[in-house]
């Protein structure tokens, strides 16, 4: 897990970077500071699980399995993108690994998470489903919606609220009226537990628990995850500038880096400073290869603008 | 052959379709209701079980947020919406999620769902109650969009939209499920896109949504005792809509009466009308007519809605004015 994290937070400076060089045009919205989430909650799937996501899914694609390649070569709006350049940041692909979309309409991926674990009932497979969401989306009717009906026929869905304390630019509790995410499991009829979401180990064991519970026909869980972004809404800026609480407030959640608890343990079990550094080259060398294979890969051809407005197929498995 | 009903026909495809296909279900509201959806689900879930016919709360955006969901996982759900009206709550999962899935993953993943509503007005119901917005779904890349007025194509359309692969909207209209006609028993497919040519004529066409079909079909038969001959297209699909059968036909006539049982602005005659216009301009003898609801919200007192909904003779008139341009 401390490998995936760390593969996360490479990819996801180096897309500020290029960002920021002007060479990714689509709008990047950086999961840096999360990712104890992602791959505390990846790390108890199945690779045939399914997982939905937002506009913040780089994390949730790189840990579920998908292509760091794919992803970047889709940053780069290239034919060899994960979406073969019709998504970009925002509209992330890979049915192989139990991805079937991210999409950035808050709260739109939450009853079609509920729908795929509907679809894992009736056909009586064991999938469970991972809604990734964030406090924002707790505003939207479709959650409250998605809750209930998920409740009420006991459907096979986690619903993970990483609550990073913004939505967009407003605070928590410029947003809700009150910090009490996880008491909604409650009011919809279904268990919730609020977790450090900052401690991989604790989100890891969270979700085998709602895992082991789902497979098993218990319904559905939320977990109300506490993490903070540590970039802007959009982009690779720091976003000091929506003000000093938000300076203040930053510079107590940094010493909670989830990558850095987790090395800090590491190094008790007696893990040796080569092997981190063989970690982080490798991911460098990986991200340097992919940067190179999205920078050489072809544009969609023009002739080709009119495709894929239906699906010729048939419907994916 | 043996008759059904509109409302048998529907009935009919969806269980034929449940018995041929695990794959397929149905959700929404009122499906567990006495009523039925108007007789046209009567005691479906007593034949399939509660657990493929689910009756859902009145969550519409949600309901149709699982419907897509499980059709991007493989599923074949028919989603149902008792009134277009209702149908408004859950435009995101429509518009913003099925209809641009394929395009916006290459193509990789289909969105094989359809979503039926049903257009339900008169009987003084009022603004709420009444709405016809087949048109919005029109506009929207991605979505296929059919309106059937005769049982034979009510059950083939179904068929079709369900095995299509991709979002369709299938819209139905109480004012016709009393409608019986010739229904064959096995299972078949209307194409989606095809218009039917319901009569052939030489000095007028007049293209029909729904049904308007019906109302066309009474004007022909007022227009030929004044010797007038008509030829009446059935759209059957208004997205796609067969361009081809309609502008053949005013090179034929010379003249286009489109009657749409919605609105005027930006409708499916607005449509229809400029893609002639620019198409088949100098093969027009007569201004093109257009035959709709007043841009007006539906009333509720009797004698409001006789006026407002257009019936046979307004079609006759239209088609009087243009033989004398």
């Amino acid at each position: 897990m401390y490998g995936t994290m760390v593969r996360i937070r490479r990819f996801e400076e180096r897309a500020g970077e290029l960002v920021e060089a002007g060479e990714i045009k689509t709008p990047c919205h950086l999961y840096i500071g999360q990712e104890g989430v992602a791959v505390g909650v990846s790390a108890a799937l199945a690779r045939e699980d399914y997982v939905w996501g937002g506009h913040r899914s780089h994390g949730h694609y790189l840990a579920k399995g998908g292509g760091l390649r794919a992803m970047m070569a889709e940053l780069f709006g290239k034919a060899t993108g994960c979406s073969m350049g019709r998504g970009g940041s925002m509209h992330l692909v890979a049915p192989e690994v139990g991805i079937f979309g991210t999409v950035p309409l808050v709260a739109g991926t939450i009853p079609l998470a509920v729908g795929s674990a509907l679809a894992s009932k009736l056909r009586g497979d064991q999938r469970v489903a991972v809604s990734f969401f964030g406090d924002g989306a707790t505003d939207e009717g479709h959650f409250h919606e998605s809750m209930n009906l998920a409740a009420l026929y006991q459907l096979p869905v986690i619903f993970v609220c990483e609550n990073n304390f913004y939505s967009s630019h407003m605070h928590l509790l410029e947003h809700r009226a009150e910090d009490n995410i996880h008491k909604l499991g409650e009011a919809h009829g279904m268990p919730a537990v609020r977790l450090d979401g900052n401690d991989v180990i604790a989100v890891y064991r969270a979700t085998v628990d709602a895992v082991n519970r789902a497979r098993n026909r218990g319904g559905p869980m939320l977990l109300e995850c506490r993490t903070y972004r540590w970039r802007g809404h959009v982009g690779s800026a720091w976003d000091l500038d929506v003000g000093v609480k938000r300076k203040d407030e930053l510079k107590d959640w940094l010493p909670k880096d989830p990558i850095a608890r987790v090395r800090v343990s590491l190094v008790e079990d007696g893990m040796q400073q080569e092997e981190f550094d063989r970690i982080e080259q490798g991911i460098r060398s990986e991200l340097e290869e992919a940067v190179a294979f999205a920078r050489e890969s072809p544009y969609p051809d023009e002739s080709e603008l009119l495709d894929h407005v239906f699906h010729s197929g048939k419907g994916c498995q | 052959m043996r008759s059904l009903s509109y409302a048998q026909a529907i009935r009919e495809a969806h269980a034929q379709l449940l018995a041929n296909d695990p794959r397929v279900f149905v959700i929404g509201q009122g499906l567990w209701s006495p009523w039925y959806a108007g007789t046209s689900l009567q005691e479906i879930e007593k034949e399939f079980g509660r657990n493929r016919v689910l009756d859902s709360p009145v969550s519409e955006n949600a309901t149709a947020g699982v419907a897509v969901g499980a059709a991007i996982a493989g599923m074949r759900p028919i989603l149902f919406h008792p009134r277009m009206d209702f149908m408004l709550l859950a435009v995101d999962p429509i518009v913003n999620q099925a209809a641009n899935w394929s395009y916006m993953f290459g193509g990789q993943v289909g969105v094989p769902v359809v979503i039926r509503s049903v257009i339900n007005r008169g009987g003084e119901q009022g603004a709420q109650h009444s709405q016809a917005v087949h048109a919005f779904f029109m506009h929207v890349p991605g979505l296929k969009v059919v309106m059937p007025s005769t049982p034979y194509d009510a059950k083939g359309l179904l068929i079709a939209a369900v095995n299509d692969g991709n979002p369709v909207m299938y819209i139905d209209d109480r004012w016709l499920y009393a409608e019986v006609g010739e229904v064959p028993e096995e299972m078949y497919s209307v194409p989606i896109g095809q218009a039917a040519i319901r009569r052939e004529g030489r000095d007028v066409t007049v293209v029909s949504t729904s049904y308007m079909t019906k109302q066309a079909s009474k004007a022909a038969e007022i227009l030929a005792e004044r010797g007038v001959d008509s030829e009446l297209i059935d759209l059957r699909s208004i997205k796609p809509w067969d361009a081809e059968v309609v502008l053949a036909s005013v090179r034929k006539t010379g003249r286009l009466v489109v009657a749409d049982g919605a609105w005027r602005t930006c409708g499916v005659a607005a449509e229809i009308a400029a893609t002639v216009a620019g198409e088949a301009l100098h093969h027009l003898r007569a201004p093109i007519s257009r035959v709709t609801l007043p841009d007006t919200p539906a009333p509720t007192s009797r004698a409001l809605e006789h006026t407002y909904y257009p019936d046979a003779q307004a079609i006759v008139t239209c088609v009087e004015k243009l033989l004398v341009e």
